[in-house]
This record gives C-alpha cells, structure tokens and sequence, in this order.
C-alpha cells in the first residue's frame, strides 16, 4: 500500500481570543507576555487531517515544521503527543521580523531541504494574523497546486487527492495532483487528544538550545534517545537568499500601531426591572425603530 | 501603467458586491492620484457585465473570457492576473476577501514577490518616511488594519514592491456609483496567452451552492449574543426576540468558536460588518474586533452583567442584568406595548 509523506506546517501563536483587559497596556498596546502561547487552533485541525491519512496509510509520516523562536518547540512537543513522527523547528535571528512573503520563503527553502513530501497540510490562518497567506504562499514557491478552505480527505491515490472545501454560502469538492498543499478551515474535525504512550515517551523531547538553556545534563540523555532531540535549523541549514529573510525580506512595512478608540456616547443606564424594559421598549416603538 | 487594478469576482454569475465595494474606493483612490481604475474579469459569457462595471467609475475593463475559467480555480486565475500585471505593472491592486480573494491574493503575491496585506478596513494615500536610510516615498497605499486578534490597529506600507496589494472584506466599504453616463475601454485578452494548459490541474468535481437564506448584513434589527450568553440553548432567546422584531441573530467570535451558533453569523472584523437600525448586543463584552463590526448602527442596547463591560461605552442604552431574565421582559413589553 503507497505511504505518503506529509508535512504539517505549524506556528505557535498568543491566544489573541481571549485578550483580557490585564493584556492592554496603558499606552494601548497588547502585553505580550501575559497572553499564553498556544498551537495555532486551525493547525491542530490540519494535524488531524494528517493523521486520518496515516490511518488509512499506517506506513504514511508526518512531520511538523514550525519557524519561530527556541520556545515554538513546545508545540513540536505537542504534535508528537498527538501522532506525529518528527519535527523541525526551524528558528534564527535572521527569520526575524518576516512579514508572510518572507516567512513562507523560509518554509518554502526549508520544505526543499526536506525534499520529499506528496501533502503539505496547514491550517488556514494563525489567530495572531488573520492573514491567510502563509499557505498559499508557500505552495507559489515551491510551484505545486493548493487546495485552501479543507474541511475533509474525500479520497487519496498514488497520484491524486481529492478535498471537500467549505466556501461562504456551501461546499466544492475538488481533484488535485500530489505534490498539493492544503490549507484546512475551521470546520474540518478538531484534533484527537495526547495519547498517553506518547507522552510518555516524548515529555523529554526538546531542541539542544533549549537544553542548553535549560544547563540540563543534556548529553547523556540525547546520547540514549536520539528521538528526544526536535531537529533545530538555522539559516545555515538551508539554502537560501538571505535578502529574502527576515524583516529585509519582508516587502510589508509596519507604518504605525493605534490603539483603537470608539466614540463613547452618553448611554442611559436601565436594570432588568420591569419598568425600566416596559419604558425601553415603549420608547423603540414610538420612534419607530422597533414595531 | 502605474494604475489601479480591481479584480471582480463572480458569485454564481453575478459580480459579488465587494468587487462594487472595491472599484467605488478604487475609483477615489485614482482620482487622488491622477490614474486610471481598471478592472479585471475572469470567467465564461462575460458579455454585458460592462454596463455594470463602468459606472463605477472603470476606465479600463479586461476581459479573460474562457470556458476553462469558470468556477474559479487557483492555478489559472493566478496566470492571468500575474502575466497581466507583469506586462501592465499596476501600483494597486485591490481583491475582496472572500474564500476567492484570499486563495489568490497570496499566490499572485508571491509569485510577483509583493507585499499583500489581508483584511483592510480603510485604505488611504499618504507619504512614509524611512528614517534609516532617509527617504520618504509620496503617495503610498495606507492598508490600515486590525491586528493581533482585532486589539490593535496596525498601518502598513509596501515602499518598494508594486503592486501594493490588499484584500478588503464585503460589506467594509461603500458602494456608490461614479458615474451612471461613464464609459470605458474593453480589452478582450488572449486567454491562451495568459495561461499555460499545465494550469488547469486542479478540476472542480462538485459544488453545491446554497441561495443565501441569512441575510444578516441588511437586517434593520441585529440581535448579537456573546460568550456571556452561555449556551446554545440561551441563543434560542436570542432568535425569539429577532424574529418577533423582524430581524437577524448575529454572534460574536467568543460565541462562535463556543459553538453557540454557526460561523455565518459572525460580527466583527473577521465576519460580517453590519449597521443596523437597532443593535442589541447580548452578553457581549465588546472586544475591539466585534465593536469595529457594528459600532456604525444606529441604536445600540447592551444588555451585560458586567457594568463595566466596554461594549457599554458606545452602547445608546445599557441595561445590566442577566440574559435569561431581560429578553423575555422585552418580549413581553414589546407584545403588551404593540396590541
């Protein structure tokens, strides 16, 4: 039976659903640090559709690649607890600053190191961007066709796949060739939980950076379990046009950052007695806004 | 050269009101300028939309009429609009942000290694300044939008690459005839020239498109639930109330992803933007992305337990209490006041 080999692209990202008064600044600007970080919802969702590929091709492997700072190993962590096979973070000072043309460059160099893949798999968009470029952009790069707003696998060969998509007002099923990519919307089925094996076995996985930081002993550990390393790539490990990278690379410039601010009006303040609704709604009806 | 591109969209035959959106902006942007607003349709029989497209104000309409573009797909809609902007070299170009805007939109931009900003709320010309190297660029494309979830808002420039592209959601922008006399150019494009055959790899199988039924952006009465509804069971107070004052169920993007009520409902900056006659927010607190959604509407009544909740702020009545306890009051009245 074929395998398949799967990339998922992953980022780690602040949970931006729930910025909490504590997360604003006086200046009006977002506190970073008190938003947790979290694996980016959509890709989880992508993660799952990978592994219901690896269901149906047990032979298939999935391998997470995220670009980020050291810490973005965590969710390489998570993947693996989830099913997933290896992963790659791919994590240097020159990266900083990419707007999406400059981050998909990067993944798109370091997919071309990883050279064999059939799917590509990510989410549709990160919550901290709402941008939903990263994918198709990346598939451009590397040239091969993408399906985007994936709800579901409808069937996969040797040489074709073919995708049920969630459009605005209804669904399109559509039949691509491999090499694809596939960006996968909100309403695809959320991903299983940790399995309990697996985190066990790879709780200690971590990059040797981050063990350094760490000042583990972290020889003897990677000397035994070699899988506990999470392979780390630098600008080095990839080839690249370093003037595509980073924040030179990024066409996109951030002019200016405005903390936003609404009218305020003079509202009338009512409780939930019923005289005050009776007046309400009496109100509405007379300047016929309601009735 | 050096003008403005719209690319116009086609809902299931008909120009999708974003592209009318679009080439209204894209039409003062040019007048600004001093440049021309062209426009761009791809698909099959496209025979007759000019009489729609030029009074909006389109100097130039290109026309790619071919079977093989119709429905929409990836591959050779990207061709067209690549090669085209190539040879035509546009400084702007502007596409709705719909499920065919954000499939393109990155893959022309990366193709063409330029700058695309998603989701604009406001597009502007002004000048930048880059301090590091000391030069200032003039009349550049302002794409002014949310970020960070909708908490802040963030002004993007592209200095260097053209097109400066940016996406723009429907309903964000207005629609208003230029001109109901102005007339244009047509140019039929070889579509053979523009796409390669190797393009159309990707083939449409199925598609089952349902007529809207939720119609939310042009209901008078909105009302919106929040997180702090609590369930989907609440949401059905929510949709008593709407439809005993003729109106819609809008959410937010807490009650959303809740799974109180489907995506279609969303109100904010990454669903639906609405100005109603009449806004009641429901358990809302109001977070920046859903307030740049409706803080337009006419009327707006929020009902929080919160006092402080920042929604309260640019509401027209607040009323503090409970969901469960204030809607089937305004039922009430409502029906004893209407006898």
């Amino acid at each position: 039976m074929k395998e398949f080999q799967i990339i998922v692209l992953v980022k780690q990202v602040p949970d931006t659903r729930n910025v909490g008064k504590d997360a604003m600044k006086a200046d009006g600007t977002v506190n970073r640090a008190v938003l947790p970080a979290i694996f980016n919802p959509e890709d989880l969702h992508a993660l799952e559709l990978a592994l219901r590929i690896k269901d149906k091709f047990p032979g298939s492997s999935i391998t997470l690649l995220t670009m980020g700072p050291v810490r973005a190993a965590e969710i390489l962590r998570e993947g693996f607890y989830r099913g997933a096979d290896d992963g790659i973070l791919l994590t240097d000072r020159a990266f900083a600053g990419s707007d999406t043309l400059a981050t998909s460059y990067a993944l798109a160099c370091a997919i071309r190191k990883i050279k064999n893949y059939d799917i590509i798999i990510c989410g549709r968009q990160a919550i901290d961007g709402d941008t939903a470029q990263v994918g198709p952009q990346v598939a451009e790069k590397l040239g091969i066709p993408q399906i985007t707003y994936a709800e579901e696998i409808i069937s996969l060969t040797n040489d074709k796949i073919q995708v049920k998509r969630r459009l605005e007002r209804g669904i399109e099923i559509v039949e691509g060739p491999l090499p694809i990519l596939i960006t996968v919307n909100n309403s695809a089925p959320h991903c299983r939980p940790r399995h309990a094996k697996r985190l066990m076995k790879y709780k200690h996985a971590t990059t040797l950076s981050m063990r350094q930081q760490s000042e583990e002993d972290y020889l003897s550990a990677t000397l035994t379990n070699t899988y506990l390393t999470i392979k780390e790539w630098s600008v080095n490990d990839i080839e690249c046009d370093p003037k595509q990278l980073g924040i030179g690379g990024s066409p996109t410039k951030v002019k200016k950052v405005d903390n936003i601010v609404f009218q305020s009006k003079e509202s009338r303040r009512l409780e939930d007695f019923d005289d005050d609704i009776n007046v309400l709604m009496k109100e509405l009806i007379t300047s016929h806004i309601i009735g | 050269m050096n003008n403005i591109f719209v690319y116009c969209e086609l809902d299931e035959g008909k120009i999708a009101d974003v592209s009318f959106e679009l080439l209204t902006k894209g039409r003062s942007l040019a007048n600004q300028l001093n440049c021309k607003l062209e426009a761009l349709l791809l698909g099959h029989n496209l025979k007759g939309f000019e009489k729609e497209l030029f009074p909006y104000g389109v100097d130039v309409l290109y026309l790619a009429d071919d079977k093989r573009l119709s429905p929409y797909s990836t591959l050779p809609h990207t061709s067209v609009m690549v090669n085209l902007f190539k040879e035509e070299k546009p400084q702007i170009a502007l596409m709705g942000a719909t499920t065919i805007g954000r499939d393109l939109g990155p893959r022309v931009s990366s193709a063409l290694k330029s700058g695309l900003t998603a989701d604009c709320t406001e597009l502007e010309i002004g000048d930048h300044e880059d301090k590091k190297i000391n030069k200032v660029y003039k009349n550049l494309l302002y794409q002014i939008r949310p970020a960070f979830g909708g908490n802040i808002i963030a002004t993007i420039v592209n200095p260097d690459c053209r097109p400066q592209m940016a996406t723009v959601r429907e309903g964000v922008m207005k629609k208003e005839i230029f001109d109901p006399q102005h007339k244009g150019i047509i140019v039929t494009m070889d579509v053979n020239k523009y796409v390669d055959d190797t393009a159309f790899v990707v083939k449409v199988i199925e598609r089952h498109i349902e007529k809207s039924k939720l119609d939310i952006k042009n209901s008078p009465v909105i009302v919106s639930g929040g997180f702090g509804v609590g369930s989907a069971e609440n949401f059905k107070l929510l949709f008593n109330l709407a439809t005993m004052l003729g109106g819609e169920v809008g959410a937010s993007r807490a009650a959303i992803d809740a799974g109180y009520v489907e995506h279609e409902r969303q109100i904010g900056q990454t669903g639906v933007t609405v100005r109603p006659k009449l806004y009641i927010a429901c358990g809302i607190s109001g977070q920046i992305q859903h307030l740049a959604g409706m803080q337009e509407s006419s009327i707006i009544i929020s009902i929080n337990s919160d006092p402080n909740a920042p929604i309260n702020k640019i509401a027209n009545y607040v009323i503090i209490g409970k969901v469960e306890t204030v809607i089937p009051k305004m039922i009430r009245y409502y029906k004893e006041n209407t006898k």
